[in-house]
């Protein structure tokens, strides 16, 4: 990495980044840390594509999983998966995940969630009888972004269509026409067996990193 | 919220640590962490080590991030100062310069009177650091000098990320 006569002056730095970013860079530990969130409507599988993350990876990589959840393991504030990566020239990156509750009554919480949010992943819900709750929830996710300053446009942000095993999943077509008129990166997933889930968290990761090289441009 | 983006040299890093174990000490502290607002762990002092310091982290900034939801709800600007009383390890924790989170954590060694004491000695002192990064930093943005590590990640860096 090539570094300015200044910078190499320096023998630590943190950045906190709070652009709408929070990606952390710590010159003292040397480690990025960027903050993804899961978003989409109540039952959609966004926990279901962390816990299938948390099982299959190497233990050295990941930290403990928080998820403060219901009784009825509905989400109630947020899971919480640390990951670390790898190495990018010579820093550690972390990745830390986090869902928000997708019951419409929780808004308050997802407000605070997004906070500081590097990269969003929308995980909707293929069955047919949902997509109203799915466009609810991306219109939901716009305003909520929209209230902190951030623009979903101008933030990294994938589209996962979730639950294609089911045989009441609307078309592919369809999906893509109404809830990804812009045409970001999007997966067919089955966050149950895991098909897709770690695509498309390699495609919010390389977002989050790709916008991190534009902004220190 | 404040959008600056706060930019932390190695002596600011030694400032925070310093006032930090002063702290340990003053207040008879089992540990001290210092966190950001957004869950990323700054500094921590104290006889605590090995606990799962990224889930502290992450769980105080839900907390005061909810505890500070509330706040607007009944018409307060922040709760500050929040006590969490267990039977054995208490907690106290309190937001600093509107983005930094100080926790304490003690037993019977110590009382809440003594912690609440040091805490807003030393919580001044840290506030006092972090208003100094975050005025060095809105200038530093303002005249454009922002560092540029990160410029030169090419797509083959990224790709090598996830060959696990
Ligand atoms: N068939 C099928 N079921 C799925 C899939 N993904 C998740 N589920 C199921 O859907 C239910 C809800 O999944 P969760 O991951 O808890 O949903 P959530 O989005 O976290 O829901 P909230 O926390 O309420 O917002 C669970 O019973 C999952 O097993 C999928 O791809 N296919
Ligand atoms: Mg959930």
């Amino acid at each position: 990495m090539r570094l300015s006569p200044k910078s190499r002056m320096k023998t630590s730095t943190t950045f906190f980044r709070c652009r709408p970013s929070m990606s952390f860079i710590n010159y003292s530990s040397r480690e990025i840390n960027c903050k993804i969130v899961y978003y989409g409507p109540g039952l959609c599988g966004k926990t279901t594509n962390l816990q299938f993350i948390y099982t299959k990876t190497n233990p050295d990589l990941k930290g403990k999983m928080i998820s403060l959840a219901t009784e009825t393991e509905r989400t109630l504030f947020f899971d919480f998966l640390p990951l670390a990566l790898g190495q990018i020239r010579g820093f550690k990156t972390r990745f830390h995940l986090y869902t928000v509750p997708g019951q419409v009554f929780y808004d308050a919480s997802r407000k605070l969630i997004l906070k500081g949010v590097d990269g969003v992943v929308f995980v909707a819900d293929s069955q047919i009888e949902r997509m109203e709750a799915n466009l609810e929830s991306l219109d939901n996710l716009k305003l909520n972004l929209a209230e902190q300053g951030y623009d979903l446009d101008k933030t990294p942000y994938i589209m996962q269509y979730n639950k294609r095993d089911l045989p009441n999943a609307a078309p592919l077509d369809e999906m893509r026409r109404l809830l990804n008129p812009s045409d970001v990166p999007d997966f067919e997933a089955c966050a149950t067996g895991g098909t897709g889930v770690f695509e498309t968290l390699k495609a919010v990761a390389r977002g989050v990193l790709s916008d991190l090289k534009q902004m220190s441009k | 919220m404040n959008d600056t983006q706060l930019v932390m040299y190695d002596e600011d890093y030694r400032k925070v640590l310093a006032i930090i174990q002063k702290l340990v000490r003053d207040a008879n502290a089992k540990g001290i962490f210092v966190v950001d607002r957004n869950g990323q762990l700054i500094g921590e002092a104290g006889e605590m080590r090995g606990i799962d310091t990224t889930s502290l982290a992450s769980l105080t900034a839900g907390c005061i991030a909810a505890t500070g939801g509330l706040a607007k709800i009944v018409g307060e600007e922040e709760f500050p100062i929040h006590f969490h009383q267990g039977h054995r390890d208490n907690l106290h924790i309190t937001l600093v310069a509107k983005r930094i989170i100080l926790v304490v954590i003690f037993d019977e060694r110590s009382s809440l009177g003594l912690v609440r004491l040091r805490v807003k000695k030393a919580g001044t002192e840290l506030g006092k650091v972090f208003e100094h990064i975050q005025k060095r930093s809105e200038q530093a943005n303002a005249e454009g000098d922002g560092d540029a590590p990160f410029s030169e990640i090419t797509d083959e860096d990224i790709d090598n990320l996830f060959s696990m």
